[in-house]
């Protein structure tokens, strides 16, 4: 990639679910070789945010520009990669299955037998989805979403469930992504994974971006991460 | 680490044809369904029980010309109506559509693939059950016009339930999808015109099944069954299943919901 164009460029965006804005006004950029953590309470509009740049909701107001066209079309073109927060697949399906399919969806995917062997997912292959420990289901979910080469990786709280060993492969892997070019976005509550991964953290509260810098610029006065989180989500309730 | 490093992760995103990934979702939906042991009782086991019951446990009973492309309508509608819904509750309850939307597959491509895999069921019960009929001496004497008509009724009926099954499951919570689509396969299989004859069934409840679509597919395949129908009255039953088809069809575009 030699391009430094943002490969996720959100302006203005505003959702509004019935009287309730749900997103408002977020600004929010996603370079190329980079990866952006995305962090905020539960309901902050972190999944909603992501629902955009899938496609899925279409902001009230404002535009989000994914790799230089609709969220819609850079899906279609296999640009977009989700890892959902949620299970994402179909209970008895395998997980060599759900995988092949995936990949089936692209001319070129990535070969994923390393990648299956780097996760330690080889044995349980052909193990039925629901069969999976969490942190397996994980790992899965995070192969379907790089299988297809994307430049734009959504990874929704990537490691939850992860044992550390699995948590640190994931990451490893994360910066491995972001190192060959593509575009990370992550949202987790783990405040050590923003930041050992994230170039950039975003802090998203009441659907609005509180904090948008690199994690040495919020950490340089001294203060942990999380320590800037708690005050830029004070008065939550 | 040294391992992660040697791997060629560099972007090069591309994308399947949509023709050709919606078939594959097809055959992904056809699979999983036949692996489905509720699926498969619905959509095989009970009509076979209800042809072999017919045909040997009841003969005085129930005629076979008639019980035959009853059952065969039977299965249909567990295909295209309760089969759809419960599974497609589910995925949307689990963030299967969420996940794959996101994909090149894209919103139209999984209902492609969806309408491909019910299509790819269907055909293999009408198959295998129709065989098993004429094997168990079922002799439809309907010509190439109620064949035809009946086809077609077939066709859009089956259209008319994915519809209504997708509405169903893309407005509801998963659990409550499953126990509407086993109600109503129940309630309209035995009084919707499925299984019971219109013929069989109350002055104005049969004026009322004969407008539904599971009361104008049960029609269709008795009159190709017993030669019932004559002259246009043959394709009175496609005129309902489309009208229905194109009702359901604009209702579900307009209501599903793909996230939970």
């Amino acid at each position: 990639m030699t391009t430094t164009a943002p490969a996720l460029d959100a302006q203005g965006v505003t959702i509004r679910l019935g009287d309730r804005t749900v997103l408002d006004r977020v600004d929010l950029h996603v370079l190329p070789g980079q990866v952006t953590a995305l962090l905020g309470p539960n309901g902050a509009g972190k999944t909603t945010l992501i629902r955009c740049c899938t496609g899925l909701l279409t902001p009230s107001s404002g535009r989000i520009v994914i790799c230089g066209t609709t969220p819609t079309r850079a899906c279609a073109e296999g640009r977009v990669g989700l890892m959902p927060q949620a299970t994402g697949a179909w209970s008895q399906i395998t997980a060599a299955e759900l995988l092949a399919h995936l990949a089936s969806l692209h001319t070129e995917p990535l070969d994923l037998e390393p990648l299956v062997e780097l996760l330690d997912l080889t044995a349980h292959l052909r193990t039925p989805y629901r069969r999976l420990s969490g942190g397996q289901q994980q790992a899965v979910n995070l192969l379907g979403a790089i299988v297809g080469r994307p430049e734009l990786v959504v990874l929704d709280e990537p490691t939850a469930g992860m044992d550390p060993r699995a948590r640190r492969t994931t990451w490893e892997l994360v910066g491995a992504l972001a190192q060959a070019g593509t575009a990370v976005l992550l949202t987790t509550h783990d405040m050590a994974e923003a930041q050992s991964l994230g170039d950039r953290v975003a802090i998203i509260h009441h659907g609005r971006v509180r904090v948008d810098s690199t994690v040495a610029e919020l950490t340089d006065s001294g203060r942990s991460l999380e320590e800037v989180f708690l005050e830029a989500t004070e008065g939550r309730s | 680490m040294s391992r992660i490093t040697e791997l060629d992760l560099s972007p090069h995103p591309t994308a399947t044809p949509p023709g050709r990934a919606a078939l594959r979702q097809g055959l992904v939906e056809a699979g999983l369904q036949l692996r489905n042991g509720e699926q498969l009782l619905l959509s095989l086991l009970i009509p076979v029980a209800a042809l072999m019951l017919g045909r040997f446990a009841l003969p005085q009973l129930i005629d076979f010309a008639e019980l035959a492309p009853s059952v065969l309508a039977l299965a249909l509608w567990s295909s295209g109506f309760t089969a759809v819904a419960i599974a497609t509750g589910f995925e949307r309850r689990y963030g299967v559509l969420e996940r794959l939307a996101s994909t090149p597959l894209q919103r139209r491509g999984l209902v492609l693939g969806k309408v491909i895999g019910v299509g790819l069921i269907a055909t293999c019960q009408l198959v295998m059950l129709a065989v098993l009929a004429l094997v168990l001496g079922w002799r439809p004497v309907g010509g190439a016009a109620p064949a035809v008509a009946t086809l077609l009724t077939s066709v859009t009926a089956m259209a008319a339930f994915v519809a209504a099954a997708l509405l169903l499951a893309g407005r509801l919570r998963a659990e409550i999808t499953l126990a509407w689509a086993n109600v109503a396969h129940l309630a309209l299989a035995l009084g919707g015109g499925i299984l019971v004859p219109l013929a069989a069934l109350p002055g104005p409840l049969a004026t009322v099944v004969a407008f539904l679509p599971t009361g104008a597919l049960g029609e269709a395949w008795r009159q190709l069954s017993t030669g019932a129908g004559a002259g246009l009255v043959i394709w009175a039953p496609l005129v309902v299943t489309a009208v229905w088809a194109a009702v359901l069809i604009g209702l579900a575009t307009k209501g599903f919901r793909w996230m939970s």
